[in-house]
């Protein structure tokens, strides 16, 4: 029994509404790095949440070293050795490298209980040293790099002793290199015999790390495999459940003219001599890593922000946007990136989030008419295929993908010419993330142009006609999407300067 | 592909929800406080005795129509006693000096409008400053111009026609109750039947989303507050029509009276939610247990510790309630 550190078995986990986890297993040998892969919404963040104890199962059991144990918190399950690094690093950029290692854990003198920073600061340089990262435990956490921020969590991970270390996609915002360094950091962690539960998109994470991947897909477990047995179509059936090509819609109509056309645009800051142009039926896709600039640049053509420099062409004519309602006015639509915080009022039911950005249409005078709204309300929401069912449900009351296909049905009020959609199918099930795909090629085939800005390789290379890529505020490659392959673009995305 | 779904757009009507609302409750309220004023005084339940109650804090009232919009909003504004004094010091000394009395009320209202549209811009210029605190400086500085004006003295000598405002009947309902209702009904429309309205409402729960669906956010602000400031000098109006004379220091305190008023009457705090008939409710309920109170002789600072005890228990039982719904909707 106890060849496992870690063993679940027939986990469940509910949600009010959804099952979040559904009888999935998982099992991890010592000194072990294993894969776990999924798309978004698969039940991976969950299933790592009941592993640490942030989330307890409704069913099934956890064995760890052989013996069952629930947590009730991740204090308990941190005791026993289980640490996890997550996607977003939660730590604290003001304070020190050695205070965010030890934080809750700090060093005291035993009577007076007075913190103990010289023993901190030289267990923290030797735990540092260990992995072989050259980190001053004095500095402040906020001005490391990304990549040794991740580090220094690992450290923390390795002061308490962790026996098994969760990565939720460690390499996501790292270059190649910085990768390699992680590569090799985790690597000599499974020689000293921590086991490693390793959660990434990127392929390449897997084939060099992992001894063997289990797949999640719509909250149930749908296998383990020995990395080096299974093919790289098979593991992506596993995941999506479907052949590669039915993920995405088929393109249809053809492209017309130009419609917006960007000239050096530029933003002290945050983008420099950003130029791309985007045509009638045309998806233009705007990819690069997280931070790129990419929603920066979009805001700025949109009126939340200015640009410092450049010109904006709507068909043909320079245009100046002081305000998102020009640029509405104008035709051109912008779906935001936070849809909670940008996209929606929470409280309010899909028919008023529907009909916020367009007013003026179900009014005269400045006089609401209410009868207009519910049917212009109404018609949008069975468009888009809200699941809801009336168009006073809140918003709140909805998932992430109907969520999205609200903010979707607020911008066909519109009547646009240029739609701009921020990482549409962030956090969306696959189910509406295909509806919005296929509401993307039917605006296209309505001659709408579409900018789509998206980290998401796949839906990249599906969806889109154009790829511009962008990294460090500057636009580095606009490709045809024709035979591109998905190494090509990261080239483009991460390649360092030299 | 999936089937097409129906989404309802008709609106149910549901007989629990519609009684289950705060200004159901303000009415309840203000029953309990005339039954009691009723016993308390065999005067009190005549009809000219509460239209003659209704006078003497109608005058604050108007004010609580647009504090009803900036709450909703999530803003607050303390400047307006003050911008009501250097409205009413301004009308009186333009007057005192030659000014027609038409052309000085409308120096009032001008004057009132150019304080709230400070406010709004100074709040919508400078967004890390929380309007508390813009108006509490320009509470401060509206307040020292009007003593800078007028010093420590008084003026008046209004023609005779003005006091109509303060203390004339059309028929046996004071002018000034029908020009609330009027106004009320007015600012009712504007918050639940307009775009205008509509906007409040968002910006009060998520200014940011607004922003994004292209509403002119600073421009709704600016607007409002600039409503407030013509709302505190309609409170000149009507109060110095009743005073007969004016000093740097009329409605000392009229903000907090006008801002219980609005919270009693479930407009959050926290912005985004509230109706201005429940405002308008507790405008009575408030002015009349005033009154009442008065009647029996309790001491003015009793009073104050009753409307103060009100409005907490006010201010909880809609935050209890609410969480008691959000649990049970959870394990629906």
């Amino acid at each position: 029994m106890s060849e496992y550190i870690l063993e679940l078995k027939g986990i469940t986990k509910i949600f009010p509404g959804v099952k979040a986890l559904n009888q999935v297993n998982f099992n991890l040998a010592k000194g072990e790095i294993h894969a776990l892969m999924g798309e978004n919404g698969a039940g991976k963040s969950t299933f790592i949440k009941v592993i640490t104890g942030v989330h307890a199962p409704d069913e099934g059991e956890m064995y760890f070293e052989g013996e069952k144990v629930t947590f009730k918190n991740t204090r308990e399950s941190q005791k026993l050795g289980i640490a996890a690094i997550y996607q977003h690093v939660t730590n604290y950029p003001d304070l020190s490298v050695t205070e965010n290692i030890f934080i809750g854990h700090e060093k005291v003198s035993p009577r007076t209980k007075r913190i103990l920073w010289n023993d901190m600061h030289k267990k923290a340089k030797e735990l540092l040293d260990s992995i072989g990262a050259n980190i001053d435990p004095k500095v402040q956490m906020g001005t490391l790099s990304v990549a040794e921020q991740q580090i220094v969590e690992i450290a923390k991970a390795l002061s308490m002793d962790a026996k098994v270390i969760i990565m939720d996609e460690p390499t996501a915002a790292l270059t190649k290199t910085e990768s390699e360094q992680l590569y090799k950091i985790a690597e000599q962690l499974r020689d000293s015999g921590v086991s490693i539960i390793l959660i990434s998109h990127r392929f390449e994470d897997m084939y060099r790390l992992a001894t063997r991947v289990t797949v999640f897909r719509d909250a149930q477990y749908i296998g383990c495999w020995g990395v080096n047995e299974i093919s790289n179509e098979k593991l992506i059936f596993a995941m999506v459940g479907r052949e590669m090509t039915q993920l995405f819609p088929p393109r249809q109509g053809k492209i017309g003219k130009e419609v917006l056309k960007v000239e050096g645009l530029s933003q002290t800051g945050y983008f420099a001599d950003v130029s791309f142009s985007v045509r009638q039926g045309e998806i233009l896709a705007l990819t690069g890593l997280v931070g790129a600039g990419r929603t920066e640049v979009c805001e700025s053509i949109f009126g939340i922000t200015k640009p410092d420099k450049g010109k904006i062409y709507f068909e043909g004519k320079e245009i100046k946007i002081n305000e998102p309602l020009e640029a509405m006015n104008m035709g051109i639509g912008y779906l935001p990136e936070d849809r909670q915080k940008q996209g929606l009022i929470l409280q309010w039911g899909i028919g008023k989030n529907i009909t916020l950005s367009t007013l003026s249409q179900i009014s005269k005078a400045g006089w609401l008419n209410e009868k207009k709204e519910a049917e212009v309300a109404k018609t949008l929401a069975e468009k888009v295929t809200v699941k809801a069912t009336s168009i006073f449900d809140t918003a709140d009351s909805l998932s992430g993908g109907n969520q999205q296909k609200v903010v979707v049905a607020k911008l066909l009020a519109s009547e646009l010419k240029v739609i701009i959609l921020d990482e549409p199918t962030k956090g969306v099930d696959v189910g509406a993330k295909y509806a919005i795909y296929e509401i993307m090629r039917e605006l296209a085939k309505q001659d709408y142009a579409i900018i789509m800005v998206s980290s998401e390789m796949p839906e990249v290379l599906g969806m889109s006609d154009r790829i511009a890529v962008m990294r460090d505020g500057r636009i580095t490659a606009t490709l045809e999407a024709d035979g591109i392959s998905q190494e090509k673009i990261l080239e483009f995305a991460m390649l360092e300067k030299e | 592909m999936e089937t097409k779904r129906i989404v309802s757009n008709k609106k149910e009507f549901n007989l629990k929800k519609f009684f289950f609302q705060w200004e159901w409750m303000l009415v309840a309220v203000f029953i309990i406080i005339n039954i009691i004023n009723t016993n308390l005084s065999p005067y009190y339940l005549s009809f000219g005795g509460i239209m003659d109650a209704t006078m003497t804090f109608l005058d604050k009232a108007f004010m609580v129509l647009p504090m009803v919009l900036i709450i909703i909003l999530g803003d607050i504004d303390i400047s307006i006693a003050s911008t009501t004094a250097l409205s009413s010091v301004i009308m009186a000394v333009a007057y005192n000096m030659g000014l027609p009395m038409p052309l000085a009320v409308l120096l009032a209202l001008t004057v009132g409008a150019v304080c709230g549209m400070t406010n709004g811009i100074l709040i919508v210029k400078f967004k890390e400053l929380p309007a508390m605190i813009v108006t509490l400086s320009t509470m401060i500085i509206y307040r020292g111009i009007a003593y800078i004006i007028l010093e420590d003295q008084a003026a008046g000598k209004f023609p005779s026609w003005y006091s109509y405002l303060g203390w004339g009947y059309v028929g046996k309902i004071p002018f000034m109750l029908i020009a609330f209702i009027l106004i009320a009904v007015l600012f009712g429309l504007l918050l639940h039947k307009t775009t205008f309205g509509r906007s409040v409402y968002g910006m009060g729960n998520n200014i940011t989303a607004c922003r994004y669906s292209g509403i002119k956010t600073d421009h709704i602000k600016v607007a409002v507050f600039t409503l407030m400031g013509i709302m505190a000098s309609v409170t000149a109006l009507f109060l110095t029509s009743r005073t007969g004379s004016t000093r740097p220091n009329v409605a000392i305190g009229y903000e907090m009276d006008v801002i219980a008023m609005v919270v009693l009457g479930g407009i959050s705090t926290l912005g985004g939610r509230g109706k201005m008939l429940g405002a308008v409710i507790s405008v009575f309920i408030i002015g009349l247990l005033r009154y009442g109170l008065g009647l029996i002789n309790v001491p003015a600072q009793a009073l104050m510790i009753i409307i103060g005890i009100i409005l907490i228990v006010a201010v909880t039982i809609p935050n209890i309630n609410l969480n008691g719904f959000k649990k049970k909707r959870l394990a629906a």
